[in-house]
């Protein structure tokens, strides 16, 4: 393992990840909900339910940020890697694989492990091994 | 009151993914490649997060109505089924794909790249395909 101190950014990050977990703590503590963004737009997705409208206005504040952002400085860099083929099969494996276990890096990796929730470790622990597994193949043995 | 409790945590969660590098599909990649050139930047991410909500996210589980006064809506499963182990897979996988997870796909959706347009498009028919699939199986 070789670490990337050109790109290693641990003030930004670590202030950005008290940011979500205060917005996360916002949202449990005064609306009585988790913050799990793929939960969120599920539920919107299926008939019924209640709170749509907090869970619409929840990921619109989340569609605003950038440009809220914008108004104060410039957007920081964005840049994908991928091609359209693979976006479209990642957003699916996302898309798929978030509802079948029920949550994302948020809901699981944010909330659920603050919750001390076992289920979410394990969901978590799943998400990332396969993460890295996953850019393992493709970087290292396929190569590209 | 919480519609707009819920659009500011919505707004401060997606200016925390913003500085976070989160919303930086190649960061994400970075992190994820452990073999390669590793940037552990998102290990802070995700540790600043929990430890700003443990105490809040504690004191919350212990009451039954939220401070605006709506019930507290917590998750009751407790069973590590497989449904929760090979979905959190099969995302785990699209995610090493592309570098990009619910949250950041929305923060960035409105930044004019077309890359996550296709994304959030292809998303969105994923979990379509997730509820059709569901109340087919319900019937």
């Amino acid at each position: 393992m070789t670490l990337d101190w050109l790109n290693f950014t641990p003030w930004s990050s670590l202030a950005g990840g008290v940011m979500i977990g205060l917005a996360a703590s916002i949202l449990l503590v005064a609306n009585g909900r988790i913050a799990g963004i793929s939960g969120l737009i599920g539920s919107l997705l299926q008939r019924g339910g209640d709170g749509r409208a907090e869970k619409a206005l929840f990921l619109l504040g989340l569609l605003l940020a950038p440009l809220l952002w914008g108004l104060f400085s410039a957007l920081p860099v964005i840049e994908f890697q991928t091609g359209t083929l693979g976006l479209i099969a990642a957003g699916l494996l996302v898309g798929i694989g978030t509802r079948y276990g029920s949550g994302c890096t948020s809901g699981h990796g944010v909330c659920g492990i603050s919750r001390l929730s076992p289920r979410s470790m394990v969901a978590t622990l799943c998400f990332m091994a396969s993460g890295f597994a996953t850019v393992f193949v493709i970087r290292h043995l396929l190569g590209a | 009151m919480r519609k707009l409790t819920a659009f500011f945590a919505g707004l401060l969660f997606g200016i925390g993914l913003l500085l976070a590098g989160m919303a930086n599909p190649a960061k994400v990649l970075g992190f994820l490649d452990i073999a390669g050139l590793w940037d552990p930047s998102l290990a802070l991410v995700m540790g600043g997060a929990i430890v700003a909500a443990l105490i809040p996210f504690n004191w919350a589980q212990r009451q039954t109505e939220s401070l605006l006064g709506a019930p507290m809506q917590l998750p009751v499963k407790r069973e590590l089924d497989p449904r929760l182990i090979g979905g959190s897979l099969l995302f785990g996988i699209g995610w090493g794909i592309a570098g990009i997870c619910p949250g950041p796909a929305l923060a960035i959706l409105l930044t004019g790249h077309w890359q996550i347009i296709v994304f959030v498009l292809a998303m969105l028919a994923g979990m379509l395909l997730f509820t059709a699939l569901e109340s087919r199986g319900a019937h």
